[in-house]
């Protein structure tokens, strides 16, 4: 039932269709692998400075408690407090360890600061709700794909030995890390266990309507405003596809294109004039264009390009 | 209505494709500044008002995107509309932004309706470990020599083969004061959690290592319950490890029943494709995950204060017997009303 994608949206390997509840189809963008990966290192970064962080704070914290206990001379309140303190420690720990990704990944902004950085995000891969399941499920896994190789391997090499438990972990991981070059939708292990993908964050500004900035240029039609008027026969010649490439060029609005593609356009239809004027003449073009292959679209008749 | 600048360029406009835009501009606009601020987690800087009109806005927007998909030929408008609507898709069907909203719901049916959504898998995990403590003790019955190799060696100290009853009696007995004991919980709460994480996620190699991971925990469970009955203690044993235990090795049955759901599922997807069966599978598992690591708090906590400053066996058990109880009663009745109302 789907018509085959326009042109416009298939840009690379990377794009894919999301259906979103409504049943309107969006044109998303898998994450980069390198972004990913980009947005990894931060977030470890971030997490090893944090764990650094709380480790000094609560050595230094010990350390006042131990002075202050030792002039009242009350050995169990100092023992009381150092095990709170480590207490503290232990729980924070596991924290970063496993609830940072939670964290972030919960908030309505999909994503850890490092993926915010690289400009991705998480999503559900079936169009519908990111569920606090998903996050959970994607999130989890990361302990096998990530910490517990990691851990082996420092282990295993710890020992002055690069002994088959190393090559067996290095192996455990390389098999995670290198997961997302053997699906198409780049999914990890995490990925593909919660229902999610990794895209990246399309931001656009609305560029002006072309024909109602510069109402001189345009013709109109229902009657001759512009300059330039051109029949039917000079209109046909081309469709959608060239449209578009047309309006990029009038957006971009670079002397040398313009004259490139009025003289491109004008040898095709068989005209000579606009030289020296080459903006109005293709504005005009452009707008007589469109209003054609709209209204024949709204007629359920579509043109792709010159061929079709 | 006065004359302003956009309705002058409105008149202006030459097609009825740009003038459908210009129509409705300012609703695409309003959307993209709520939807950049929430993107910018300025969540309290949002009026209620723009709260309450992101999801009928979210669905104007995409309905202009519909029609302008059909009318319209300005690759630059359809670009702008479908990236606009990707964020307030986003945004609109983002996690719920309560925590406390989804603990409600966790707490208040989810959870033990996912428990009993994994039943099979939770059988085949409880026989797999009832196995692993059975080849633990035959194992060291056979042979005590197997003891070592099974039994994680900081466990094994004061526990061993040949230890007099006296000696195993006093690993049992309670300590008088507190001290040590909350530093005590929370490593065994964050050594448990991390073992109970591994376990789920190990499913995802088709649930196998799961179960190895499982028998080795038993095995060793097995052999301890061996070395206590040698020296006549096995019920003063039992009532020992009950306190903490029944709600422990109950968290362990859970995280390897909920990896070895993932792994059948990837395994035996059925009519559904692998990815699609494993979603949801991990849904489901992940629902049971958390609820994990809320009993191994709950572990941690019997293990490192209740157990120690309760010395009798029999006030023991009746602890282990009541959590046992409490968590059956939870997994069992809570909740189906609800889902017979919803269905």
């Amino acid at each position: 039932m789907n018509a085959p994608l326009p042109k416009r949206l298939r840009r690379s390997g990377r794009d894919r269709i999301l259906i979103t509840p409504e049943g309107i189809a969006l044109p998303i963008t898998l994450a980069s692998r390198g972004a990913r990966a980009g947005a990894l290192v931060l977030d470890l970064a971030i997490i090893g400075f944090l764990q650094i962080a709380m480790t000094i704070a609560l050595i230094a914290m010990a350390g006042g408690f131990a002075g202050f206990f030792s002039k009242l001379e009350d050995g169990s309140a100092t023992v009381g407090a150092l095990e709170f303190l480590f207490v503290i420690w232990i729980l924070a720990i596991f924290l970063f360890r496993n609830a940072y990704f939670l964290f972030f990944e919960l908030g309505a902004r999909g994503a850890t600061p490092g993926k915010r950085m690289t400009g991705i995000r998480i999503a559900s891969r079936d169009g519908g709700r990111l569920s606090v399941e998903m996050v959970i499920a994607r999130n989890l896994l990361r302990d096998i794909e990530l910490f517990l190789p990691i851990v082996f391997i420092s282990s295993a090499s710890g020992g002055g030995n690069a002994s088959a438990a190393g090559i067996a972990a290095a192996a455990w991981f390389l098999v995670f890390a290198l997961f997302p070059f053997w699906n198409r939708d780049r999914l990890r292990a995490g990925d593909i266990i919660a229902g999610t993908w990794v895209v990246e964050k399309p931001h656009r500004k609305l560029a002006a309507a072309m024909s109602a900035k510069d109402s001189a240029a345009s013709g109109d039609t229902a009657g001759p405003q512009g300059a330039y008027r051109f029949s039917d026969e000079e209109l046909d010649v081309y469709g959608e596809y060239e449209l578009q490439t047309l309006e990029n060029i009038l957006r971009e609005n670079r002397t040398k294109s313009l004259s490139a593609v009025h003289r491109a356009i004008a040898r095709k239809i068989g005209r000579n004039d606009g030289i020296e004027d080459e903006r109005a003449f293709l504005d005009a073009y452009y707008t007589q264009l469109r209003a054609r292959l709209e209204v024949n679209m709204r007629m359920g008749h579509r043109k792709a390009d010159k061929h079709a | 209505m006065a004359v302003d600048p956009a309705s002058g360029a409105l008149e202006q406009a030459a097609l009825h494709s740009d003038r459908f835009r210009l129509e409705r501009e300012p609703d695409w606009k309003r959307l993209e500044s709520i939807v950049t601020r929430l993107e910018k987690g300025q969540l309290r800087k949002l009026s209620d008002e723009d709260l309450l009109a992101l999801p009928v806005l979210y669905r104007t927007v995409a309905s202009s995107l519909s029609i302008a998909r059909e009318i319209s030929l300005d690759a630059a408008t359809l670009a702008y509309l479908e990236a606009l609507v990707q964020r307030a898709w986003f945004v609109v069907y983002g996690p719920r932004s309560s925590l406390g909203s989804w603990l409600r719901n966790f707490l208040g049916g989810g959870w033990s309706a996912s428990v009993r959504g994994i039943g099979l898998d939770i059988a085949i995990a409880l026989a797999v470990m009832v196995a692993g403590a059975l080849a633990g003790w035959m194992l060291v019955a056979g042979d005590p020599g197997w003891y070592h190799t099974i039994v994680p060696g900081q466990l094994a100290d004061a526990r061993a083969p040949g230890a007099s009853r006296e000696v195993l009696q006093a690993t049992l007995d309670g300590t008088s004061s507190g001290t040590g004991l909350s530093a005590f919980a929370a490593q065994l709460f964050s050594n448990n959690a991390q073992v109970s994480i591994l376990a789920f996620a190990l499913g995802f190699a088709f649930g196998v290592p799961t179960l190895m991971l499982l028998v080795h925990n038993t095995a060793g469970l097995g052999a301890m319950l061996w070395l206590f009955n040698e020296a006549g203690l096995l019920f003063e044993f039992s009532a020992w490890l009950s306190v903490h235990g029944t709600t422990e090795l109950f968290a362990i049955l859970l995280a390897g029943a909920a990896g070895l759901h993932v792994g059948r599922s990837m395994a035996f997807p059925g009519d559904r494709g692998v990815l699609e069966a494993a979603g949801e599978a991990g849904r489901r598992a992940a629902q049971v995950m958390a609820g994990v690591i809320v009993m191994l708090v709950v572990a941690a906590l019997l293990e490192g204060f209740a157990r120690q400053l309760i010395p009798g066996s029999d006030g023991r058990l009746i602890i282990g017997g009541f959590m046992l109880a409490f968590w059956l009663a939870y997994f069992l009745a809570f909740g189906r009303r609800d889902e017979e109302d919803s269905v």
